[in-house]
């Protein structure tokens, strides 16, 4: 809780548009003062990596609109005058690329540090529900992205992805043909579609940007979780956001920016697929098809449904079921630091999710040798598949009931300042 | 309990494989040496002036070459040309000319008007259009060179694999398809390319050798540069960075240990 | 433990305006990025072949995205140029980008082969492009508003205020001249 605001202007300007628009006291209130639990680590600072490559996917998108062309003839073209003509376009358009991978890795972090600490629970569920709004429209916005460059790649994506909507045909006969057509503004993907996902490519982030201020906000209500789970009691558990935790963010942000000029300069399409060097033929089909690797899990878990509609049920359920977790989950104790039975399971779904990446990057008929028989990978995508709707809606409700946690700390500050300083 | 799970899915992990190679599986890439492949690599000019030459005498009779302009011949990060020679290179080949005063765009003949190159241009087409390839080349279509490199899967390997795996002897029982040739690093293994080049086909100015091997290793870094010109400003701009980045973090870091000094 | 001031606002001052300076440095790319891309600057300067043009003979080329003249004139209409004083014209200045910016309108400043005439052909009042040998002085008559020039390109009557620029422009040899 923040608590009465404390800033006091200091000049006669301040003091002026203090009185007209308290945007200082404001920054002051929520920047600066803000009392932060003192014992966030390493994987609080998730928040404001986001935060900068928020602004980096802005700031280098706007720059590569003014030579983009989002017509089906020229967008390749367009890209590639980017590459080869623009000044520093090869290092805009590859800010870009490589900004959208350190986004979704950051993402993937920080969503798994809520689910590690039990940020999600009472009172912060709207502030989850927000995050999975924006984590919603962050893939939306990528995928639409993907597209742009117009490769093989960008246009079969589109296809596959645009195409589920067909098996709405299997619940209201023409339903899903007829969305489609109206995604597609044509019988397929197409010109059409290419200038429309460009205006929303455009426009989404401003979206994006206005969720994560309600998930600020939504976050400074009760104030930040910590590791600990437990409820900052006075203000010796807490410090001011400024300096302690803009100086802790500046370092972390500073880390990834290594990793990510590593990325930019040194091995710029490591993670991308050569299939999207090659300009989009609606005639050829690529052998394989895959999404950028963000999206890998949610293909890895669409493939391994034979049915089509399930397969796009299953993909739907598995993103609105993180909306779902505040109620999931039974246990009144948040962080899994006191949770020693959910921790194990908790650990097991990051490596599900990593096994589930993998999974979607290989063709739809790999094959692994095991002993002496041909395992088909799609088993493992379904075993995959079924241990994360298991992790949410059962082991979720029903651990929380059955284990003993460990005993909880009195106090932040005694757990911090009691011992040699926690970090 | 953590571990011991992690530990037996990596140990799962280690104990599968991929099954067993079936027929048309591309063979795994030769592993060669290429300057521009460390992170500090660049294009070595001679390669890439060798290479030239080779994609000008022998490839640019059936692929094209689109997205590379003449200028870049003679700036910086590339093949070197001085800007004298670019322009005679550019100057040396026939473009397809405006529409005249008459608005023609075709001789009394029918052939195509033409005017030289300047170094605006891009490489000319050897085809008008992709049916006119495919007529040319039993149906196949050769593919555009200018992205080849980042085209493909492991790039350069592939494409001199490619180049110089005709030599092989197709294993017992294939028979590639009519008109196409078998070369164990195509996807399939029929590849409508007939061996592009043998040993001595290319003389190089300089003297340098000039097998299929030393071709084709020149032809592929030429490529390379021509799929990725800036990939020496990306190297040298990006240690640059790097190394501002190290130090900024440094003290950031600094900065945060002090601020936190007297927080407990 | 009284932390040193001068030491930490030093670490402080430091971390920050390093952080500032790659901030500027970073800046840089985001705004070099607008300005025109290699390949707009590789048409930047054109060569022309002279030999297809006649004598008494004006092409117009497209040179930066604008109408360029290049004219062989007659002996007579070399003369005509030259007989002019630069008194008599209502822009005393040779407008020859070749040439320093206070250089006088004479017809050798307007050329450097008296046989070629070659200016920009973007009318110095407001724009339009003027048409070849119409007007009183047998050189180029602006439709839009009547400006006239003679055939040195100098503006002779109406209501553009200055000659047609002369560009960079240079003989490679005598039938080739590169522009810009």
């Amino acid at each position: 809780m923040s608590g009465p605001s404390t800033y006091v202007p200091q000049t006669g300007f301040t003091r002026w548009l203090d009185q007209r628009l308290p945007l200082l006291r404001f920054s002051h209130d929520t920047i600066l003062t803000f009392p932060t639990p003192r014992n966030l680590n390493f994987w609080y600072a998730f928040g404001a990596i986001l935060t900068f490559f928020l602004g980096v996917q802005i700031v280098t998108g706007i720059v590569l609109a003014m030579h983009y062309v989002p017509n089906a003839d020229l967008a390749f073209d367009s890209v590639e005058n980017i590459m080869r003509d623009v000044n520093y376009g090869w290092l805009l358009r590859y800010m870009h690329s490589n900004g959208a991978s350190m986004f979704f890795l950051a993402v993937y972090v920080h969503m798994f540090r809520g689910l590690y600490y039990g940020s999600y629970k009472a009172p912060r569920e709207v502030l989850w529900i927000l995050g999975v709004l924006i984590y919603l429209l962050m893939v939306v916005t990528a995928f639409m992205g993907y597209v742009l460059p117009w490769g093989q790649m960008s246009f079969w994506a589109a296809t596959v992805i645009t195409n589920l909507f067909s098996s709405l045909d299997q619940v209201i006969p023409h339903l899903g043909s007829v969305i489609a057509t109206w995604l597609w503004g044509d019988f397929a993907v197409g010109d059409a579609t290419l200038n429309r996902f460009f205006s929303l490519h455009y426009l989404l982030p401003f979206v994006i940007a206005a969720v994560v201020g309600l998930h600020i906000w939504a976050l400074h209500v009760p104030g930040n979780n910590n590791p600990l789970g437990i409820d900052v009691k006075g203000p010796q558990d807490s410090l001011a956001f400024h300096p302690y935790y803009t100086a802790k963010d500046a370092f972390y942000v500073g880390i990834f920016t290594i990793i990510f000029a590593g990325l930019v300069f040194f091995a710029p399409d490591l993670v991308g697929n050569p299939d999207n060097y090659i300009p989009a033929n609606p005639l050829v089909t690529p052998p394989d098809i895959v999404p950028e690797w963000y999206l890998l899990p949610f293909y890895a878990m669409l493939r391994s449904i034979p049915q089509k509609l399930i397969g796009v049920i299953v993909l739907v359920g598995s993103l609105l079921t993180l909306a779902f977790i505040p109620w999931l989950d039974s246990s009144r104790v948040r962080s899994n630091r006191f949770r020693p039975l959910m921790k194990q399971f908790f650990w097991i779904l990051v490596a599900d999710c990593i096994l589930l990446g993998y999974l979607g990057s290989q063709g739809a008929d790999a094959l692994w040798h095991v002993g002496g028989t041909d395992v088909p990978l799609v088993w493992l995508a379904r075993l995959g598949t079924a241990y994360y709707f298991a992790f949410f809606w059962l082991i979720m409700p029903i651990v929380g009931l059955i284990e003993t946690p460990r005993p909880l700390p009195d106090s932040i500050a005694k757990s911090v300042l009691g011992a040699a300083p926690a970090e | 309990m953590r571990f011991a799970l992690l530990g037996g899915l990596a140990l799962g992990l280690a104990l599968a494989h991929p099954a067993a190679a079936a027929t048309g599986d591309p063979a795994p890439v030769k592993d060669m040496h290429w300057s521009f492949e460390s992170p500090f690599g660049t294009y070595n000019r001679a390669d890439l002036q060798h290479g030239f030459q080779v994609y000008k005498e022998v490839c640019s009779a059936c692929h094209s070459l689109n997205r590379v302009a003449f200028h870049t011949l003679s700036e910086e990060g590339g093949p070197g040309f001085t800007p004298a020679e670019m322009k005679a290179i550019a100057a040396g080949y026939k473009i397809p000319a405006e529409p005249n005063d008459k608005g023609e765009t075709v001789d009394d003949k029918g052939e195509r008007l033409t005017r030289p190159g300047i170094p605006a241009d891009h490489f000319p087409a050897p085809f008008a259009n992709d049916e006119a390839a495919r007529a040319v080349n039993g149906g196949a279509l050769p593919p555009d060179l200018s992205l080849i490199i980042k085209a493909r899967a492991h790039g350069a390997q592939y494409v001199y694999s490619l180049l110089t795996g005709f030599d092989q002897k197709a294993p017992a029982g294939f028979k590639p398809t009519e008109g196409k040739y078998y070369n164990p690093y195509f996807p399939g293994w029929d590849i409508g390319m007939p061996p592009p080049l043998t040993d001595g086909q290319v003389t190089f100015v300089d003297g340098a050798p000039n097998k299929v091997a030393d071709e084709a290793y020149a032809v592929v870094t030429f490529l390379a540069w021509a799929s990725e010109p800036h990939l020496e400003a990306r190297h040298r701009i990006g240690l640059g960075v790097m190394i501002f980045l190290i130090v900024l973090s440094g003290m950031l870091y600094l900065t945060y240990r002090r601020v936190w000094k007297d927080a407990h | 433990m009284t932390a040193d001031p001068t030491r930490r606002d030093f670490l402080y001052i430091a971390t920050g305006s390093v952080a500032g300076v790659g901030a500027a440095v970073a800046l840089w790319p985001f705004i070099d990025q607008m300005n025109p891309t290699s390949a707009v600057l590789a048409l930047a300067s054109i060569e022309i072949d002279l030999t297809p043009i006649q004598v008494g003979q004006a092409v117009t080329f497209k040179f930066r995205g604008h109408p360029l003249f290049v004219r062989r004139r007659t002996p007579k209409e070399i003369a005509s140029a030259a007989a002019v004083t630069v008194t008599e014209l209502p822009d005393p200045l040779a407008r020859n980008e070749n040439l320093p910016e206070d250089a006088p309108a004479t017809s050798s400043n307007r050329q450097i082969k008296p046989e070629w005439l070659v200016v920009s052909g973007v009318c110095t009042h407001l724009g339009c492009t003027p048409t070849a040998f119409e007007g009183e002085y047998g050189g180029w008559f602006c439709h839009c508003h009547g400006s006239q020039y003679d055939n040195a390109g100098r503006i002779r009557k109406g209501p553009a205020p200055q000659n047609l620029a002369v560009p960079v422009y240079s003989f490679l040899s005598d039938t080739r001249i590169k522009v810009g």
